[in-house]
């Protein structure tokens, strides 16, 4: 799909690595460029028609991004630096302040460092209580096995909606169902899961959700926080500063902005914004579910193709998000990463930052595939050949 | 040396490597190397005697880089003094970072000599010599 569009493309690589990070098409690095050319200004500052362009361009992003997940109002959209960020800041803004020692949260093993990890040092400095719905053998979440986790304590469930070694789909509808029929918070790490799939945050009825841009086609260092209005308004600032308050005198009185601009203290990465506006431009034009549509078909063409060597074991054949984990046997997975860098082709070795995955799966490292719309049949044909090779440890050296 | 030769060495050092297996023996000092860079994660213990290494053991998860260096590392560093070895590793380092290097000490780790070529590489070659450094200088009086 529109290759032509990918400058990076044209550098002779065969780039596998999305679900680390997708290459940008010509339209969001010319917004870029022309914000810094044509408009550079910082935003809710100045009275002067260039600011005023930066404004309506910076808002105007807020508004795609609430239609792209069908937000009920742009407010509910907070722009931050990843999201890592946003899932850092619903941890210590909101949670921090509304659990106490005791509660439980409930999230698995298959989790990225930073859905995990702010839960793990809220444990340390108040007390609740990290607990794991267990993982089918396939390492799926299914909705009896969050029900089976839950107990009278558990407030929050926070989970990906894709994760990213695996690529599995959750049934996040009916968790958040239940779970809001027993008062436990929904919060949804939507990094691998809102550049492939339609996710309707009114539909799904989620509370809090975590994305980040340039793994859609956007610049890095832009994310989002998602909040519904009620919740997102009791997130207290971790970050203050200008941008974000209506007055401060010296006798310690403020008094801070509505949201969002009070979750946005300082001045935002505006040229990274307005690029992600353009990346939400290029998705809609091709349409989200014709993405969907080509990643799942090249997941399974692939995965056919590699279950015809018999070097290659993979872990994920089935899921639905277009990741194959997999491993050539006998061969640690970075040797097999450095191997295809010797032809060009970019995949990932390791743990993925899902460092927990290893006591569930029994397997500590893999290789990662993960498409994106750019990708072809033409490229996995060309990995096949690669992979198809008896000396692929000798020629990693 | 030719390219042959060091595959095959760097091969059999991956497929049977020396010393690799952890004890249980107070008499060891042990580090654990978790590369902060890629993704090997390698155990190194030491028994130190009277300013001399005595033995030195690891075990791991690591690529075929990492653990051959390391098995070829400890074959060089058992026997020496904590004076000699560090100077084996620095030169070692010197190698790898495309320094001037002795190569008259280094033995089998010369076949490391080309690996600045692949720079993804370099901080796989580097883990065994930086974890048994952390445990030498703690000697270095
Ligand atoms: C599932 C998941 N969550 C969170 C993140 C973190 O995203 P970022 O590094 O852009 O903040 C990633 C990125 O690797 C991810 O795959």
């Amino acid at each position: 799909m529109n290759r032509d569009d990918f400058p990076m493309l044209k550098n002779n690589v065969y780039y596998f690595d999305n679900g680390a990070t997708t290459l940008k098409p010509k339209e969001v690095i010319a917004s870029t460029v022309d914000y810094y050319e044509n408009y550079s200004g910082n935003a809710h500052r100045g009275d002067y028609d260039i600011s005023l362009k930066v404004d309506n361009v910076y808002e105007n992003v807020r508004e795609k991004v609430r239609a792209f997940i069908n937000a009920e109002d742009a407010s509910e959209i907070i722009f931050t630096s990843g999201a890592t960020q946003s899932i850092n800041m619903v941890v210590n803004g909101f949670f921090k302040h509304n659990l106490k020692k005791g509660d439980e949260v409930l999230i698995t093993k298959a989790e990225h460092a930073s859905l995990a990890l702010p839960w793990f040092v809220l444990e340390k400095e108040i007390g609740i209580v990290i607990k794991y719905i267990e993982l089918t053998n396939d390492m799926e979440v299914t909705l009896d096995n969050v029900k089976k986790s839950i107990t009278n304590r558990t407030k929050v469930i926070a989970l990906a909606h894709v994760t990213n070694v695996m690529g599995d789909i959750r049934p996040i509808k009916e968790i958040s169902k239940y779970a809001h029929a027993n008062n436990i918070y929904v919060v949804v790490d939507g990094a691998q899961s809102i550049p492939h799939i339609k996710c309707d945050v009114k539909d799904l009825d989620i509370d809090f959700l975590a994305f980040s841009a340039h793994k859609m086609l956007g610049p890095t260092g832009v994310g989002v926080l998602y909040g519904k209005y009620e919740l997102l308004d009791k997130v207290i600032p971790t970050n203050v500063g200008g941008g974000m308050n209506t007055i401060f005198t010296s006798l310690n009185e403020y008094n801070l902005k509505g949201l969002p601009w009070r979750l946005e203290a300082g001045t935002p990465n505006i040229a990274g914004v307005i690029g992600f506006g353009s990346a939400i431009d290029y998705i809609n034009k091709i349409g989200i579910d014709s993405i969907s549509k080509h990643c799942a078909e090249l997941k399974r063409y692939a995965v056919s193709k590699l279950s015809n060597l018999n070097n290659i074991d993979v872990y994920n054949p089935n899921t639905e998000g277009s990741i194959i984990a997999f491993n050539v046997r006998n061969i640690f997975s970075q040797d097999t990463a450095i191997y295809l860098n010797k032809h060009k082709i970019c995949v990932r070795a390791g743990n993925h930052c899902a460092k927990l995955l290893k006591e569930s799966l029994g397997i500590n490292n893999t290789c990662r595939i993960s498409f994106y719309l750019y990708n072809t049949k033409e490229e996995i044909d060309y990995l096949i050949k690669v992979l198809d090779n008896e000396n692929i440890l000798e020629e990693s050296l | 040396m030719d390219n042959n030769l060091k595959r095959s060495i760097i091969l059999e050092n991956y497929s049977n490597p020396f010393n690799k297996g952890l004890i249980d023996d107070p008499n060891y000092e042990k580090v654990n190397m978790n590369n902060e860079s890629c993704i090997d994660n390698i155990d190194i213990m030491i028994n130190i005697d009277n300013n001399t290494i005595k033995d030195i053991r690891f075990d791991g998860e690591a690529c075929a880089i990492s653990t051959s260096a390391t098995s070829i590392m400890l074959k060089e560093l058992i026997g020496k003094n904590i004076k000699d070895a560090l100077y084996i590793i620095e030169q070692y380092e010197n190698m790898i970072e495309e320094r001037k290097y002795d190569d008259a000490v280094l033995g089998e780790a010369i076949v490391y000599n080309e690996i600045y070529k692949q720079p993804n590489r370099k901080k796989c070659a580097l883990l065994p010599a930086n974890g048994i450094k952390k445990i030498l200088k703690n000697y270095v009086i």
